[in-house]
């Protein structure tokens, strides 16, 4: 499988190939298009979707030496600002960040081919244009990944962030990504470092057809952090604890879905961590609230609340893809990875699409109890 | 309709383009004044910083972002931005609008060039800036999107046409995205402030008697009003003539 290396012409229209796991053997496979999603869904179910909007989190600059660095933000330290109600916080001033440290060069040159960045002391100084920053604690995981402490008060550093930075891409991509084509059209509170890419293929078009059909959509918010960056010890540990945020309706929302026998769809990985990460901290029960996560989907992960997953398409060797056996079995797997293969699906952020779903291939309509 | 006073926007986040000077301006100071947490956008920052420090001193809570809408890469800044200062947006008022050179000039003396760039900022602008706020608005179920219209946008006044024709697309857009909205618990309304005594109007009209026209602060108080209330269903269309200040006037026409 090749990665889609710019943006297909419509953003919903895209292959998805779905997977059913409660179909019978022989019969857990379909290839339609993105277009087909809300059919493969029924009445009762509930569509929760990453409404974080991508950050510019990709600063390239130079230390007091005038040595170049590239630096990728990858969380937020000491929280965001609650949105309503005049007792909320502000954002702390300065605000800090963990970010990961990059040698000279940018995107254009894969993470491990990168060269390695120079050694920076805790207290030094980073000039990004118009945006200054002093150098924090070091994490022990690596000397790359570190804090970075923006000068300025809130107004001033989010004005040079988004004036200074670029969307975090990486080497398999033809072009530039400007801000807006790193976002999904409910994009909200900027949250993410990188695209929740799998919310991407989702138009308006789709989404209204699913709510006329009886689905309801919920959403939540999840600092969606790097999915790599060249250094063997990081990328080893990622994803790095997030930071999410569940909204009182959709807990609610997730509760009498699966109390109505409905099935929890979440609309990429990142929906997947925060609503198993909250069940995980509450007996089960997604509870509204923030919270942060260092829940891992593997293979063995058996999920509590969450039935199926849109997933953007994924070779059989990333781990993006090994995490989709939390939801169907290593055979069928198997058999949809070689599918993908031979279709020649897109993968990565502006590729094609994939439903993990139970029941998505039972026609034409199944109730919505078919939830295993 | 009467003056709204109180907190009324409490706990809510709002949008103003074109906020550093004339009806903008004043929108920002009723918005922050009824309890909102307000983000002006603006082209120019001197102006915008003094806006925003006005209201501040008012004890309101005001944000200032620099940019032109007409940008392309400027709608997903802005939208970013105000949202990481505000939270997400729950009143977007699209105000900002470009003339074009003055004095105005014959639709056969207009270069193409000054029609486009009234239709970046009049029209554009405000269409990828309602796109990129009205998608988290759908999700979440509420919003009011304002576009904030003219009379030129329906009457044949000479002159006007580069920005009427702007203006009249806007209108129509705006209807079209009420029908397209509708049931998703977003409201978009269109709003005809009259003439007004700003600096926009003195550079069109130079020779007018600014005796006669509304004062912004005034019409601000009716868009208030308007946005804090319910009453007025989406996709209509509102003249406010309000007259200079201190003059008792005339109410808002629905149509």
């Amino acid at each position: 499988m090749r990665p889609a290396r710019t943006y297909p012409d419509r953003r919903d229209d895209v292959r998805l190939l779905v997977i059913d796991p409660a179909a019978p053997e022989g019969a857990g496979l379909r290839e339609t298009r993105t277009p087909a999603l809300p059919e493969l869904l029924a009445p009762g179910d509930l569509l929760v979707v990453n409404d974080a909007a991508t950050l510019p989190a990709s600063l390239r600059g130079t230390d007091e030496a005038g040595r170049p660095v590239e630096v990728r933000l990858i969380a937020v330290r000491g929280g965001w600002r609650a949105d309503a109600g005049s007792s909320s916080p502000v954002h702390p001033s300065p605000l800090r960040f963990a970010a990961v440290l990059f040698g000279d060069g940018d995107w254009h040159t894969r993470t491990e081919d990168r060269p390695p960045p120079p050694e920076l002391a805790e207290g030094a100084r980073l000039h990004f244009g118009a945006l200054r920053a002093t150098v924090g604690r070091h994490a022990s995981l690596s000397p790359r990944l570190l804090e970075l402490r923006f000068d300025g008060d809130a107004d001033a550093l989010w004005a040079a962030l988004y004036k200074e930075g670029r969307p975090v891409q990486y080497a398999h991509l033809a072009h530039d990504l400007p801000l807006w084509a790193v976002q999904t059209v409910y994009a909200t509170r900027p949250w993410a470092f990188e695209m929740p890419s799998a919310g991407r293929p989702l138009s308006w078009e789709i989404l209204l057809a699913l709510r006329r059909r009886g689905v309801r959509w919920a959403s939540l918010t999840h600092a969606a952090g790097l999915s790599a960056t060249g250094d063997p010890a990081i990328d080893a540990a990622l994803p790095l604890p997030e930071a999410f945020e569940i909204p009182s309706a959709t807990a609610r929302a997730v509760a009498e879905t699966r109390a109505r026998g409905g099935r929890v769809v979440a609309v990429g990985t990142t929906v997947v961590r925060a609503l198993e990460g909250a069940a995980q901290q509450h007996d089960g029960i997604v509870r509204a609230g923030r919270g942060e996560t260092d829940l891992r989907i593997t293979p063995v992960f058996r999920p509590r609340v969450v039935d199926g997953i849109l997933s953007g398409a994924h070779a059989a060797h990333e781990s993006h893809f090994q995490l989709l056996a939390a939801f169907a079995g290593a055979d069928l797997l198997a058999a949809a990875a070689a599918h993908a293969e031979r279709s020649g699906f897109l993968t990565h952020e502006l590729g094609d699409a994939m439903l993990v779903l139970p029941g998505a291939l039972a026609q034409p309509e199944r109730k919505a109890t078919s939830a295993p | 309709m009467g003056q709204t006073t109180g907190r009324v926007l409490e706990g809510q986040a709002a949008l103003v383009t074109g906020g550093s000077q004339g009806l903008g301006r004043a929108l920002g100071g009723a918005l922050a004044a009824a309890g909102a947490r307000v983000v002006l956008v603006g082209r120019h920052l001197e102006p915008l910083a003094a806006a925003v420090a006005e209201i501040r001193a008012a004890g309101g809570e005001a944000h200032a972002i620099v940019a032109d809408v007409a940008d392309k890469d400027a709608a997903a800044v802005i939208a970013g931005q105000s949202t990481a200062l505000v939270g997400p947006i729950d009143l977007l008022i699209n105000n900002a609008s470009a003339l074009g050179p003055v004095p105005l000039r014959l639709l056969l003396d207009t270069d193409c060039e000054d029609l486009e760039r009234a239709l970046a900022v009049n029209l554009v602008g405000a269409f990828r800036l309602t796109k990129a706020i009205a998608g988290p608005m759908v999700l979440r179920g509420a919003g009011t999107i304002v576009n904030i219209t003219s009379d030129a946008a329906t009457e044949a006044y000479e002159r006007w046409g580069a920005y009427g024709a702007s203006k009249a697309a806007l209108e129509q857009l705006g209807r079209v995205w009420a029908a397209e909205l509708a049931g998703t618990g977003v409201r978009l309304l269109t709003v005809d402030p009259g003439e007004m005594d700003t600096r926009m109007h003195a550079d069109a009209l130079p020779d007018a008697n600014r005796a006669e026209l509304s004062d912004p602060a005034r019409v601000a108080a009716r868009i208030l009003a308007l946005v804090a209330g319910s009453d007025t269903a989406s996709g209509a269309r509102v003249a406010i003539r309000v007259g200079p200040a201190g003059v008792s006037a005339a109410g808002a026409a629905i149509r």
